[in-house]
C-alpha cells in the first residue's frame, strides 16, 4: 500500500526595503557601485561605531504590517546574533529576536484556478544584510564587498500554510505584489532585492504532527521556488519510502544540477548568542505614529481587484492581471479614461497586445513605448470604426516601432477601414463574378463556401472592409 | 606652572602669565622625564601638541578663548583620535591608526585643549590594576610597587604625577572612580548617557561611560562641561541641555540629605580606609549636610551581576577584532577559521580572553536565562535599591575603594579578589548613576577616596558637594614625591 504524501511549506522572505540609506548608517544603498565605496566606519565595524535606526525603514515595517493586517508591536527590541563571518564586519547582525517589530497577521492569495487561500504571518522583523564575499577573481583568496553591509532588510516569516510548490509561488507572487504596491520594495529578484528561504516537511496525508523539515537556503527567483521546493519533496518522499529519516539541516538548492543538497547539519548550525543590543534602545512606535504610516497607505491589491470587478465590470482573472502591479493598474485606468471606451476592451489591449510587447522587449510598463494616452488613442479608432481590431494590431506594432500616434499611421498607411456600404457592395459583385464555380457550388448547398468569398471580398480590400458590413451584405447577395 | 589646576591654568593662560605653547613644551619635558617611571603613556603626540597649542595661542590673541583654550589634556586609549594609534592596550590594535575623532576628543578639541598623547590602560578597560597592558603595568606616583588602579591607570597616573592638569577616562564598574582614589586625585563618572559613546572602543556598552580624572571637582565641571551632551551618533546618549556646572560649584550645601549605605561598611572595607571615609561625612555634615543610615540590599550581588553582563557584552563587542579589516592579523595561518583563532589568540590577553570565554558561556543556548536575563533582573533590583533610596535622601556617599593602592602582582594571579576591589563601585555603574571620587585622607602615605553617588543627571550636584568638601580640605592638593622630580626647566 503507498502512503498519501502532504507537503508543508513555510517561507521566509527577505524583502529589501528601499531606504536611500542603510538601517544604521548614512551610506547610500543603491545597486551596483564600486566595491566597497558606499560602506562608511559603520559599515564596516570599526572600533568604537554605533548604530543609529533609519526611521524610514521602521516606517516601511509598519506599512507592511498594516497592509497585512498584522499587529504593530509598541515596543520591540534589537537583538545580536553572533557569528563570526568575513563579510559580517562587527561579528554580529542586528536583528530582531524576540520581539520583532510587526506581528501575526495574514494575506489572502490567489491559486492558479482562481481559488483564494489564507496564509498566516507569523512574523516579520527589521534586521541589517551582511556583505558579500567574492571567491573568484582573488587567487587563493576571498574579496569581501560591504556595500551590502547594513542594508535594511524585513524578514517576513509566514506560517506552514502552503500545501504545495505551487502554492508557495503564488504566496511569494502575492508578497511581492504587495511589497511594490506598498513602495517598501523595488522587488528586483536578480539583484537579491526580494529572495526568500523555504521550510519543506512532508508528513502522510491526514497526520496531524509536522514532519522533520529542511530550509532551503536562499531562492532568488519564483522558478528557482518552484523547482528546489518539489525536487525537495521528492526528495524526503523517497528517504522516508526507504525507511530513513529526513535530517533537519540547511540545503542549498543547485539550479544547474537541479538538486538540493546539504549547506550545514543541525548540529553544525551556530549558536547564535542572541541578545538585545545595548547599542540601541528600544524600539517605541507611538499609535500617533501607526495613524501617520496607516494614511500613506495605497489601494492595495486586493481592494484594487475588487473594484476593478465592480466598477469596470471585468473579469475576476481580467482584474487580477491588471493589479498585478500598480503602474499596470494606473496604465489601464489612464486608458479607460483617455479612450472613454469600454472597459473590457481596454483591458484585452492592455493584458494582451501591451504586455506581449513588454515582454518581448524586456521593458516594464513604466518603459513602455506606447503611452497610456497613445493606446487610448488607438481604442478610439476602433470604437468609431475608422479601422477594425485586426488592423489595429498592425497600427499598435508600428506605434511600438515609433512610426507616431495612431491617427497618422492609419493616415500614413491607409489603413482607414471601408464603410462605405456602395463601395463594397461593388467589390462583392467583382468577387463574385470573378469565382462562378464557388457560387454554383455555395448556391448547390456547400455552406462553408461563404467563409471564401468573406475572405476574397477582405483580400481584395487588404482588410480594410468593415467584417460585420461584409457579412450582411455578402448575405444578401448571396441568398 | 605643572603644578596648578586646569581652573589655574585657564586664568594664567588668559591673564598672559605664560602661553600655551610654553605650558605644552613644559609639560612634554616632565612627561618626557617622569612618564616612563611611571609607564603611563601609550603614545606622546609632541609636534602634534605643539601645533594645537600653538593654535590656541592664536585663537587667544584673535580674542576667541573659551575657558580650556590651549589647555594640556591626554585621553584614555581608546577614545579614538584621528590619525593617531588607538590600541585599547592590546596587541590586536596595536597597529590600528584611528581614521576619526571620538565625539568627546571632538568636543574637547573644540573647546581648544591641546592633546599630549594616549594613556595607557587596562587592555580594553577590562581590569582593575592597569596591569592587563600588553604596554606592561602602570605605576601609582605615590610609591612605584603599587598598582594605580584601573582601568584608566595611565590618565590617573598622569594627573597625580603632575604631567597634565587633567585627563579622560572611561569608567564601566569603577575604572575612573577607583583609579583616581588610588591615587590621590578626582574621578568623575557621569550619568550613563550624559557623554556621548561614539567613537570610544566598547568593551561593556551599557556600562561604559566616558568621564574625567582631574585634581579637583572644579576642574572636573569645567571638563564635563565640555564633554556632555546629546549626539545624534549615539543612541543611548542623552537629549538633555547640558547645565553649566561651574555655575553651581559653591551652592550652599545646607539641608542637603546624604545616605550612608550599611552595606558599604562590611568586613571587607580596612579599617583605617573606614576611618578616612568617615571623617570625610563628618566634615560634609559640618558643612550642613544631614547624615543618615540607608540600605541598598542587593547591593551584594553587584559583582557577580557585573561579572555575567559585562563579560557578554564585551564577548560580542570584541567579535569585531577578526584580523580581517583593520589591527593584528595573524602571520600564518591554515584557512579562515585558523586565521581567526591565531589572530585573536596572540592579539588578546589573558584576562580579556577569560571575560570573552565567559559571555559567550553566559549567552550561549541553555545558559542564557540562567545567566544572562538573571543577571539583567537583579540588575533592575540594584537600580531599583538605588531608586527606593534616593526618595529618601539626595547623595550616597561612602568609600571608593576597600582598600589602598595594592601591590603590583599581588592580585593577578587571583581574579574574584581583583573583582572584589570594584565592590563598591560597580553598582552605580549597573544603575546607570553618576559617581566620584574625591581624595579624603592617606592610610600609610597612600591616598584614600570618599565616593558620592547621585540621582541620574545630578552631576551638578555631585561637583558641588565636592567641590564645597575640596574648599575646606587640601587633600586633593596633596602631590607624590616624584612629581617634584624632572622640573629642571620650571
Amino acid at each position: 500500500m503507498t502512503i498519501e504524501w502532504e507537503t508543508v511549506i513555510g517561507l521566509e522572505i527577505h524583502a529589501q526595503l528601499a531606504t536611500r540609506s542603510k538601517i544604521f548608517s548614512s551610506s547610500s544603498t543603491a545597486y551596483g557601485a564600486q566595491p566597497n565605496s558606499q560602506a562608511n566606519l559603520v559599515d564596516l565595524g570599526y572600533p568604537g561605531v554605533l548604530p543609529v535606526l533609519n526611521g524610514e525603514a521602521v516606517k516601511m515595517a509598519v506599512k507592511f504590517g498594516l497592509a497585512v493586517n498584522c499587529e504593530i508591536a509598541r515596543r520591540s527590541v534589537f537583538a545580536r546574533k553572533n557569528y563570526f563571518y568575513p563579510d559580517l564586519p562587527k561579528g554580529y547582525q542586528i536583528s530582531q529576536f524576540e520581539l520583532p517589530v510587526v506581528g501575526r497577521g495574514e494575506i489572502h492569495i490567489t491559486l492558479d484556478d482562481g481559488s483564494r487561500k489564507r496564509v498566516g504571518i507569523t512574523r516579520a522583523h527589521l534586521e541589517e544584510d551582511a556583505g558579500k564575499s567574492l571567491h573568484e577573481d582573488f587567487e587563493g583568496m576571498s574579496g569581501i564587498d560591504l556595500n551590502r553591509a547594513g542594508t535594511p532588510l524585513l524578514e517576513i516569516v509566514s506560517e506552514p500554510d502552503m500545501r504545495s510548490a505551487a502554492e508557495a509561488v503564488a504566496y511569494m507572487k502575492g508578497m511581492h505584489t504587495l511589497v511594490r504596491y506598498l513602495e517598501i520594495c523595488d522587488g528586483n529578484m536578480q539583484e537579491g532585492s526580494f529572495r526568500c528561504d523555504a521550510n519543506v516537511s512532508v508528513r502522510p496525508k491526514g497526520q496531524q504532527e509536522l514532519g522533520t523539515r529542511t530550509e532551503i537556503k536562499n531562492l532568488n527567483s519564483f522558478r528557482y521556488v518552484e523547482k528546489a521546493i518539489n525536487i525537495e519533496v521528492e526528495r524526503q518522499i523517497d528517504v522516508l519510502e526507504s525507511g530513513g529519516k529526513v535530517v533537519q539541516e540547511t540545503r542549498l538548492y543547485d539550479s544547474a544540477k537541479n538538486e538540493t543538497r546539504t549547506m550545514r547539519l543541525k548540529e553544525e548550525a551556530n549558536d547564535y548568542r542572541y541578545f538585545p543590543d545595548p547599542d540601541l534602545l528600544p524600539l517605541v512606535i507611538s499609535e500617533e505614529e501607526i495613524e501617520a504610516v496607516r494614511g500613506t497607505l495605497p489601494e492595495l491589491p486586493d481592494q484594487k481587484r475588487e473594484r476593478f470587478c465592480s466598477e469596470y465590470k471585468l473579469s475576476d482573472y481580467d482584474a487580477r492581471v491588471l493589479t498585478t502591479s500598480r503602474e499596470m493598474a494606473a496604465y489601464f485606468e489612464a486608458v479607460v479614461e483617455a479612450s472613454g471606451g469600454e472597459p473590457k476592451v481596454a483591458a484585452n489591449w492592455v493584458a494582451g497586445e501591451l504586455s506581449a510587447a513588454l515582454n518581448q522587449s524586456g521593458r516594464d510598463i513604466g518603459e513602455s513605448k506606447v503611452s497610456a494616452a497613445a493606446l487610448a488613442g488607438l481604442l478610439k479608432r476602433i470604437a468609431d470604426h475608422t479601422i477594425s481590431g485586426k488592423i489595429a494590431k498592425e497600427v499598435f506594432a508600428a506605434m511600438w516601432d515609433g512610426e507616431g500616434d495612431a491617427d497618422d499611421i492609419i493616415e500614413q498607411r491607409g489603413l482607414r477601414q471601408i464603410t462605405d456600404s456602395a463601395a463594397i457592395e461593388k467589390i462583392i459583385d467583382e468577387v463574385i463574378a470573378a469565382n462562378p464555380g464557388q457560387l454554383e457550388q455555395f448556391r448547390g448547398g456547400k455552406d462553408k463556401l461563404f467563409g471564401f468569398f468573406v475572405g476574397q471580398v477582405m483580400k481584395a480590400t487588404q482588410g480594410k472592409a468593415n467584417p460585420g458590413q461584409v457579412n450582411q451584405l455578402l448575405k444578401k447577395k448571396l441568398a | 606652572m605643572h603644578d596648578k589646576t586646569i581652573t589655574e591654568l585657564s586664568r594664567s593662560l588668559q591673564s598672559g602669565d605664560f602661553s600655551s605653547v610654553e605650558l605644552t613644551t613644559h609639560l612634554l619635558d616632565r612627561v618626557e622625564s617622569l612618564g616612563p617611571q611611571l609607564n603611563a603613556f601609550v603614545t606622546v603626540t609632541g609636534e602634534l601638541a605643539l601645533e594645537q597649542a600653538a593654535k590656541a595661542d592664536q585663537r587667544r590673541a584673535a580674542g576667541d578663548a573659551g575657558p580650556l583654550n590651549g589647555i594640556p589634556i591626554v585621553h584614555k586609549d581608546l577614545f579614538c583620535t584621528d590619525g593617531v594609534l588607538t590600541s585599547c592596550a592590546s596587541r590586536i590594535l596595536d597597529n590600528f591608526i584611528s581614521p576619526y575623532d571620538a565625539t568627546v576628543v571632538g568636543k574637547l578639541k573644540q573647546a581648544g585643549t591641546v592633546m599630549l598623547g594616549k594613556t595607557n590602560m587596562d587592555e580594553f578597560a577590562m581590569g582593575s590594576s592597569n596591569e592587563n597592558s600588553c604596554f606592561g603595568p602602570v605605576k601609582n606616583p605615590w610609591d612605584d610597587t603599587r598598582v594605580p588602579g584601573g582601568s584608566s591607570g595611565g590618565s590617573a597616573a598622569a594627573v597625580a604625577a603632575r604631567l597634565l592638569p587633567g585627563a579622560t577616562g572611561t569608567d564601566t564598574g569603577g575604572s575612573i572612580r577607583q583609579p583616581a582614589a588610588l591615587t590621590g586625585i578626582t574621578g568623575l563618572k557621569p550619568t550613563y548617557g550624559r557623554v556621548s559613546r561614539y567613537g570610544m572602543v566598547a568593551f561593556a556598552s551599557s556600562l561604559d561611560q566616558a568621564g574625567t580624572l582631574t585634581r579637583s571637582a572644579e576642574d572636573a565641571a569645567m571638563m564635563l562641561g565640555a564633554m556632555a551632551g546629546f549626539d545624534p551618533r549615539d543612541s543611548t546618549s542623552a537629549e538633555k541641555d547640558v547645565p553649566d556646572y561651574r555655575a553651581t560649584l559653591d551652592d550652599s550645601l545646607d539641608g542637603l540629605r546624604i545616605g550612608v549605605p550599611t552595606e558599604f561598611f562590611d568586613d571587607g572595607l580596612m579599617p583605617a580606609n573606614k576611618t578616612a571615609v568617615e571623617a570625610a561625612i563628618r566634615e560634609l555634615e559640618k558643612l550642613g549636610a544631614k547624615i543618615s543610615q540607608i540600605h541598598l540590599p542587593n547591593l551584594g550581588l553587584s559583582v557577580p551581576t557585573y561579572y555575567v553582563v559585562a563579560p557578554a557584552e564585551c564577548s560580542s563587542n570584541l567579535s569585531r577584532f577578526d584580523g580581517v579589516r583593520f589591527g593584528h592579523r595573524a602571520e600564518k595561518y591554515a584557512d579562515l577559521t585558523d586565521m581567526y583563532k591565531k589572530t585573536r589568540g596572540q592579539g588578546f590577553g589573558a584576562e580579556v580572553k577569560r571575560r570573552i570565554m565567559i559571555g559567550t558561556y553566559v549567552l550561549s543556548t541553555g545558559y542564557y536565562d540562567a545567566y544572562y536575563l538573571k543577571a539583567q533582573k537583579v540588575r533592575q533590583l540594584i537600580a531599583a535599591d538605588y531608586a527606593a533610596a534616593f526618595k529618601s535622601v539626595d547623595l550616597i556617599a561612602g568609600p571608593t575603594t576597600p582598600t589602598p593602592a595594592f601591590e603590583l602582582g599581588a592580585k593577578t594571579d587571583d581574579p574574584i579578589t581583583m573583582y572584589l576591589n570594584d565592590i563598591y563601585t560597580i553598582g552605580a555603574n549597573l544603575a546607570g548613576l553618576p559617581g566620584m571620587s574625591v581624595p579624603c585622607g592617606f592610610v600609610d602615605g597612600l591616598p584614600v577616596g570618599l565616593q558620592i553617588v547621585g540621582s541620574h543627571f545630578s552631576e551638578a550636584r555631585l561637583l558641588n558637594v565636592a567641590h564645597r568638601y575640596q574648599q575646606v580640605t587640601d587633600w586633593h592638593t596633596r602631590a607624590p614625591e616624584m612629581a617634584a622630580g624632572g622640573t629642571a626647566r620650571t
